[in-house]
This record gives structure tokens, C-alpha cells and sequence, in this order.
């Protein structure tokens, strides 16, 4: 098919223009560009741990991702995931620490639940104020973002503050609300195959069920689908709430299955890179998984360049957004036609 | 009937302007010349291409072939800034302006002037534009804050900034008020006092004959002549606009039943907010087709929204088997047994999902196991679709990708294949081709003759009078007259469609 090599050329274009914009700003970190890409796309793929470290740091991205992924495929922008899967943090938190004497699948699957509740509910308000009032969800899911990092800072500084070190961090969660490791001697927890069971699902959901092609209706063309009968409002705040509990459910894994304790550094920007990984992953469940792990093999590279070769680890993010921006310039071009006006002004 | 122009007094010109949009033609041939001093009506049913002609005056389209000539001389207009620069300014249907900013600031908007705006020399226009043509807005207001007719004002005020000498108002009068409407015609007999022109586009008789001093009408594409006002009356122009005597009706094998669907004191809103159907009552029968005639914008779509459960009325009842369904939503309207084709039919469809998808969704319930798509039953059920109403596409393909006859099929064969009691169809055949219209026109007969009370919303009065055993004419949002369509005497047709009265 014709729409598939137009796709792998598009991917080609996209590396080869990221390589070449990143390009300049390695060469003034004082390093060999092909030895940093060495470094940061494929030495984290050379050894075992580096492979489980990939994978760790791609579990947030899989959760937010699918959950940014889920909301923009009905037309809702939720820019939220950050606030909503720090909400989903601070509900593990605080459940964990009180769980002390339940079974380890009750007092998790409580940690869980609390988490995804909360982001549902930290996505709830937007919700409702885009389709009873049409207020734009892109700007109040964004404002909400600050305010539960302030919620954060406030119970951290607050209440939650560490009574005897007097940092901010919150108590420890009780052992049994912890992950599980996947792996023995790694850090790769149960969130990561939780999150590629989420992210089967809803492409399942999405491809399969009556609900997913109601979603794809709205998304795509919302006075057709109110047409035909689908109520748009309820699809909406389905998705809304949904994906809400997914970016929580991402914020309670963190706590649950890396950090055990709230803390203020807790979320390095995962919901705004959600953003990023459902737009390169075209809003396809696959796309996300793939994009998802390619930023955690970033992550890791860009930590381990830091290292070895002495350059800033904010290279890597340079990287990451370069392919961001690169990607949706092709895209922009690919999907609109963009050509040079040659008309007189 | 056109007379010899002062070559003195014509500011613009066009000859022989001829535009295509694929098989269409909006222009063919058209003459037209504007003289200093006048209103120039331009007269037409919907589709006539007034609006294409009067776009290609002011250089938001290329005409194919013809001239457009400026004081005598031959000139091209490629774009609104060159029309603005040779003295024509446009007042669209849809207002342009920053309602957050003041009328000052908005004047100022788009005028190259150097790095500083300069709001006094604006509020000097506004006030000279008061002592000269009667133009009164605040220049301090908010446009928002401004009625329609204001704003329209406004808009008038920034078309005449620079050095206009020609005018053009696109169906100026369409969102107005009555009282709004005469304050315009006394602004634009100031202006042509002043020695400007204004072309003056319109499907209303009575405002024509009021304010204009010569009256081109276009039918078709085509100037079927021009006439000066004075000479003339509604019942000459009314007829040069339909200008056909009626057509055969193809409704004689048909015998009407009881009544399928009954609107009683029907009121709703329109998109501004206006009142767009004011107590619109009338009935179809169960294997008749009932025609909506009326020039656009006198409340058909409005009806055609509230007919498909899109838009709530805000008093009044729509009756099928007695059953009072007004003020329902999309899906039980459907339910109720209504089957709609929209006016919009891109708005009708998901351009990005399949045409297999498209045909179920309105009825999802039925081809699901679960919470599952049936997959089988919505390809079994696209093939038969495809294949009885002849869809020239695959199942798989986007809807985007079909020709206007063809998701019309879709849309047909998704209602139609429901067996609706009450079909109500929404310019059925607009932008289609030949066979697609029969096609479409031939099912539409047949939903009838199974049984259907259909309502036939059309700006196609030939496909009005072929189809329709019966008419409507909707004016201003009311019914003003009712005739069967045979024999239906054009001119008497014509008055109620333009002017809302046949006496």
C-alpha cells in the first residue's frame, strides 16, 4: 500500500532532519554527533540492565501517553495528564501509607484504584465544563496542571512533611502497597506490563467495540456523530474521565513501584511528554508502545551521554523535542499540502 | 430591455465574464455595468451566481474568460486589495470584524499605516461618515456590544474607507430587522447622492423595486436581462427570476393516505438567535410529498435541523401516529420512525470512517454482540447496501473519498433501508450530476409510492414542481401560501417565494 511507504518515508524524513537539527548543539556541547546518538539511541540497548532501565523509564510514558492518546482520539484535548497523574500520586501516597495491615494484592490493588480514581477526578471538572459550558478543556486541564503540583508542595511542606529529616517527602508506603518487580535485581515493575495491558485494551476497545467507534465518531466529526444519534456530551466526558484515570494510574505507579513516597521531583514532566508520545505515535495504541519505549531508550541514552561522554543530560531532551517538533512540521506538511506561495503579494 | 449606458457615468464594467466550478456554470456571458449614482439591484434565485459574479468583482475569485473594466479601462483583479485599490468595496453576508475591539479599532485594522495606529484620524471618519451619508455607529463602542444592523454599519464604514466609488452588499437585508432595513436603504441613497454606486444583491422583490434604480436578474448563470426599476414591477421580475412555465408532475400514479406526520405552531430560533420559524404549521400524508419552496434563508434549514432532532423548536408540535415528538434528540427522532437526508451531507457523515461504518452508525444497536461490533453483519450489510443502491466505492473506503452522488447513495441507503414512515430530504440533489439526480429523485418517488409521507426541502423549484404533489412556500419563517404543484402558475409562485404574498 502506497500509504505505508508514504509512512516509512515520512519516518526516514523525520530522523534524518532530527539528526541534522540536534546536530549544531552537539558539536557546541564539544562531542561527535554520531557517537552521541550512538550513545543515546542504541548503547542502552547493548546491555541487560540498560535494556530493564529503558523499560523503567518508559512506564509513566506508557500511561500517559495511552491516556493523552485516548482523550485526542474523541476531540478532547486533555493537556491535563500532568496534574491528573500527580493527583494519582497523591492518592497512592496517602492510601499506601495507611494500608499497613492488609495483603499485598488488596493493599496494591487499593493504591491502584485511589490513584486512577484521582485522576479521573482531577479530570472531571474540565469535563463537565466543556460540554455543559463549551470552555475550552485545552486551557483549564493546562491551569490545573500548577495546581496540583502546588497540592504537592503544599501537603509536602505541610502535613506529609517528614516529622525527623524534615524533608519534603511523604511517610513511606507500607511494603505491601509496593509493586512488585517483574524482574529480579531490577527496578522493572508490574506498572510496565500493567500499562501494555492498558494500552492492548483500549486499542482493542477502540478497534473492536461500539463504544470505540462511537469515540472515533466524535473525535472525528462531531455534528455527524450528534446526527446519527450518538450522545456526544456522554462520549466526551467518557473519554475525559477515562484517560484521567489512566495518567493517575501512571502517577500511583511511580509512587507504588519506584519512589514509595511522594515526592516534589516525582513526575520529571510525564504528562507533557504523554503529549509527545501520543502525537508520535499518530494516537495508535502500537504507535504509543513504540514511542513510549524509543523515549525511555532516550532517557536512558541521554543519562548514560551525560556519563561517558561528559555533555549535559538535557541533551537528550534537546534530542526528544527535536523529533517532537520535526514530527509535527512533516506531519503539518504531509497532511496539508503546505507549498510555497508564488502569487504576488 | 437593457438600454444604452452614459459611457461617462459607468465606474465599473463587466463583459462577457464566464467562471466554471467543474461542470458548473456559475457565470456564462454575464454583462454588467454599474453607473455613479445608482443601485443596482441583482436579482436571482439561489444558485443563480450572483454571488460568484459579484466575488470576481471584488477579486476573491478569477472569472475563466471576460473582462472587468474600471473608468473604460481593462484591469485585473486579482485579489481584494486590488479591487479595494480601484475604488470597490464589499460588504459580505458574514461580517469580518474583531468584536472585542472598538469600531475605531477595527477601522484601523488592516490599513497600512506605519508602525502606530492612529484611532483619531479613524474617529474623524466615523464622525465625517455621520455628516455625509448618515452613517451613525460610536466609534468608542465595542462591536460586540452593537446589534447586527451596527455592525453592519461598521462594516459599510470600513468598505468606504480609502476611496471607494463602488459598492457591493451582498443580501445586505438578510440579517436585518425591518426598521435596520430602511436605515440602510436612507444610508444608501445618501451614498449614491454622493456619486457612488452600490450593487445591491437580493431575492427580495418589495427591497429591489424600493430602493434600486436598475435591476439585472440572473438566472442560472445567465442576465436574462436588465431592466430600470421605474419600468418595471414584482410580477415582470418575479417571472424573469423563475421564468419557466411549470413542470409536468410525476406524482399523478400516487394516492395520499392518512396523514404521517403533522407540525402544529411550530417556532424555533436560528443561528443568530432570531426568530427563524414563526408558527409553521402544515401536514403530509402518508404517500405524499410535501414541498418546501421558498428562497434560502426564510427558515427551510431551520425547519430541516428541527425535523432532524439537531435543533430544539421553542414551542409548537411535530406529531407522528399522534405521538408529539418535538423537542426530542437525533436518536429518538429516529426512532419515532423520521428518516433524515441532511442539507449538509458532509456534515451527515464521518469523512474518515468507512462507508461500511458510516451506513450503521445510526443504528449501532443493531449490529453489535455485546459491547462488540458485529463486524460480519456491518459487512454483510454494507455489501448489500453497495450493491442495491449502486455506491461506487469498496465497503473499506473512506467516505471522504466518494463523489457527491455517491454519499448521497450512502446516506439514502442508510436511511432508506430503515423503511422511515416520515422522510424528510434536504436539497437532495444540490452539486449533484445528471444521473445521481435522477437516481436520487427516482428513490425518493419510490419511498412515496411504498407509503413514506415525505417533506421535500428544495431551492430547486424544477425539482419542486416535478416531485411534489403538493407546496408550501416558506417566507420569513411562516408558511405564506400552499398549491398544488401541478399546474402551479410560476409567477404566482414567484411573488410568494420573493415577496411572501401573490396579490
Amino acid at each position: 500500500m502506497s500509504i505505508w511507504r508514504r509512512r516509512l518515508w515520512l519516518a526516514a524524513g523525520v530522523l534524518i532532519l532530527t539528526f541534522l537539527v540536534t546536530v549544531p548543539f552537539l558539536l557546541m556541547a564539544g562531542v561527535n554527533p554520531f557517537a552521541a546518538y550512538a550513545r543515546f539511541l542504541f548503547v542502552p540497548l547493548t546491555s541487560r540492565f540498560g535494556l530493564l532501565e529503558v523499560g523503567v523509564a518508559s512506564i509513566p510514558l506508557l500511561f500517559t501517553g495511552a491516556a493523552v492518546a485516548l482523550a485526542f482520539r474523541a476531540g478532547y484535548w486533555n493537556i491535563g495528564a500532568e496534574g491528573q497523574l500527580l493527583l494519582g500520586a497523591i492518592a497512592a501516597a496517602g492510601i499506601g501509607a495507611r494500608v499497613d495491615g492488609l495483603a499485598s494484592p488488596l493493599a496494591l490493588t487499593l493504591v491502584l484504584a485511589g490513584g486512577a480514581l484521582a485522576g479521573a477526578v482531577w479530570a472531571l471538572v474540565p469535563a463537565l465544563l466543556r460540554v455543559r459550558y463549551d470552555i475550552d478543556e485545552v486551557v483549564t486541564t493546562l491551569l490545573l496542571n500548577p495546581v496540583a503540583l502546588l497540592v504537592v508542595e503544599g501537603l509536602l511542606n505541610g502535613p506529609w512533611r517528614d516529622p525527623v529529616t524534615r524533608f519534603p517527602e511523604s511517610p513511606r508506603i507500607a511494603a505491601s502497597a509496593e509493586m512488585p518487580v517483574l524482574i529480579p535485581g531490577s527496578r522493572l515493575h508490574l506498572g510496565f506490563l500493567i500499562g501494555l495491558v492498558i494500552i492492548a485494551g483500549l486499542g482493542f476497545v477502540i478497534s473492536r467495540t461500539r463504544a470505540g467507534l462511537e469515540l472515533k465518531a466524535v473525535g472525528l466529526s462531531p455534528v455527524a456523530a450528534r446526527f446519527a444519534g450518538i450522545n456526544v456530551a456522554r462520549t466526551l466526558v467518557a473519554a475525559a474521565l477515562i484517560s484521567g484515570a489512566i495518567a493517575g494510574l501512571g502517577g500511583a505507579g511511580e509512587v507504588a513501584g519506584i519512589q514509595y513516597r511522594l515526592t516534589g521531583g516525582l513526575s520529571a514532566g510525564f504528562g507533557y511528554t504523554g503529549i509527545v508520545v501520543a502525537t508520535l505515535g499518530a494516537l495508535r495504541m502500537g504507535g504509543v508502545a513504540l514511542v513510549a519505549l524509543l523515549l525511555g531508550d532516550l532517557t536512558v541514552g541521554a543519562s548514560s551521554a551525560s556519563r561517558a561522554l561528559g555533555i549535559p543530560s538535557q541533551a537528550g531532551d534537546i534530542v526528544a523535542a527535536a523529533v517532537l517538533l520535526v514530527t509535527v512540521a512533516m506531519v503539518a506538511i504531509n497532511r496539508y499540502g503546505l507549498r510555497q506561495n508564488r502569487t504576488a503579494p | 430591455m437593457s438600454e444604452p449606458d452614459g459611457a461617462t457615468s459607468v465606474l465599473v464594467e463587466l463583459r462577457a465574464v464566464t467562471k466554471r466550478y467543474g461542470s458548473l456554470i456559475a457565470n456564462n456571458g454575464v454583462d454588467l455595468s454599474l453607473r455613479a449614482g445608482e443601485v443596482h439591484g441583482i436579482l436571482g434565485e439561489n444558485g443563480a451566481g450572483k454571488t460568484t459574479l459579484m466575488r470576481i468583482l471584488y477579486g476573491l475569485t478569477r472569472p475563466d474568460q471576460g473582462q472587468v473594466l474600471v473608468d473604460g479601462e481593462s484591469v485585473t483583479i486579482r485579489s481584494p486589495r486590488d479591487a479595494i485599490g480601484a475604488g470597490i468595496g464589499m460588504v459580505a453576508q458574514h461580517f469580518s470584524l474583531v468584536t472585542p475591539m472598538t469600531v475605531a479599532e477595527n477601522l484601523t485594522l488592516g490599513r497600512p499605516q506605519g508602525l502606530l495606529i492612529d484611532l483619531e484620524a479613524a474617529r474623524a471618519k466615523v464622525d465625517e461618515a455621520a455628516d455625509r451619508f448618515g452613517i451613525r455607529v460610536r466609534a468608542d463602542a465595542r462591536v460586540a456590544d452593537l446589534s447586527v444592523g451596527e455592525q453592519q454599519r461598521v462594516e459599510i464604514l470600513k468598505a468606504l474607507a480609502g476611496d471607494c466609488r463602488v459598492l457591493i452588499l451582498d443580501e445586505p437585508t438578510a440579517v436585518l430587522v425591518p426598521q435596520e432595513v430602511s436605515g440602510l436603504f436612507a444610508t444608501l441613497r445618501r451614498l449614491t447622492a454622493a456619486g457612488l454606486a452600490v450593487a445591491f444583491i437580493s431575492h427580495k422583490l418589495s427591497e429591489v423595486l424600493d430602493v434600486t434604480q436598475r435591476v439585472t436578474v440572473l438566472r442560472r448563470g445567465k442576465v436574462v436581462g436588465t431592466v430600470a426599476t421605474a419600468d418595471t414591477d414584482e410580477r415582470q421580475l418575479a417571472t424573469m427570476m423563475v421564468g419557466r412555465p411549470a413542470a409536468p408532475a410525476e406524482s399523478a400514479a400516487r394516492s395520499p393516505g392518512d396523514t404521517a406526520l403533522r407540525v402544529t405552531a411550530l417556532d424555533a430560533l436560528g443561528r443568530q438567535g432570531l426568530a427563524a420559524l414563526k408558527g409553521v404549521s402544515f401536514s403530509v400524508a402518508k404517500g405524499e410529498i410535501l414541498g418546501i419552496a421558498g428562497v434560502s434563508g426564510n427558515g427551510q434549514s431551520e425547519l430541516a435541523e428541527v425535523l432532524s432532532g439537531m435543533r430544539l423548536p421553542t414551542a409548537g408540535s411535530i406529531e407522528i401516529d399522534g405521538r408529539n415528538i418535538a423537542g426530542f434528540n437525533p436518536r429518538r427522532m429516529m426512532a419515532a420512525g423520521i428518516g433524515r437526508i441532511a442539507e449538509d451531507r458532509y456534515a451527515a457523515v464521518v469523512p474518515d470512517l468507512s462507508v461500511a461504518y458510516n451506513l450503521v452508525l445510526e443504528h449501532l444497536d443493531e449490529f453489535r454482540r455485546g459491547a462488540l461490533l458485529d463486524e460480519t453483519r456491518i459487512r454483510a450489510n454494507a455489501d448489500e447496501m453497495i450493491s442495491r443502491f449502486g455506491i461506487v466505492s469498496g465497503p473499506d473506503d473512506p467516505v471522504r473519498k466518494l463523489s457527491g452522488g455517491n454519499l448521497q447513495k450512502v446516506l439514502l441507503a442508510r436511511v432508506l433501508s430503515r423503511n422511515p414512515k416520515v422522510l424528510m430530504v434536504s436539497q437532495p440533489t444540490r452539486g449533484l450530476d445528471v444521473g445521481a439526480t435522477e437516481y436520487v429523485r427516482g428513490e425518493i418517488v419510490a419511498q412515496a409510492q411504498r407509503g413514506a409521507g415525505i417533506v421535500l426541502i428544495s431551492e430547486d423549484l424544477d425539482e419542486l414542481l416535478a416531485l411534489s404533489d403538493r407546496l408550501v412556500v416558506f417566507y420569513e419563517g411562516r408558511v405564506v401560501g400552499e398549491l398544488a404543484a401541478a399546474g402551479a402558475d410560476p409567477e404566482q409562485l414567484g411573488l410568494l417565494m420573493a415577496r411572501g404574498s401573490a396579490a
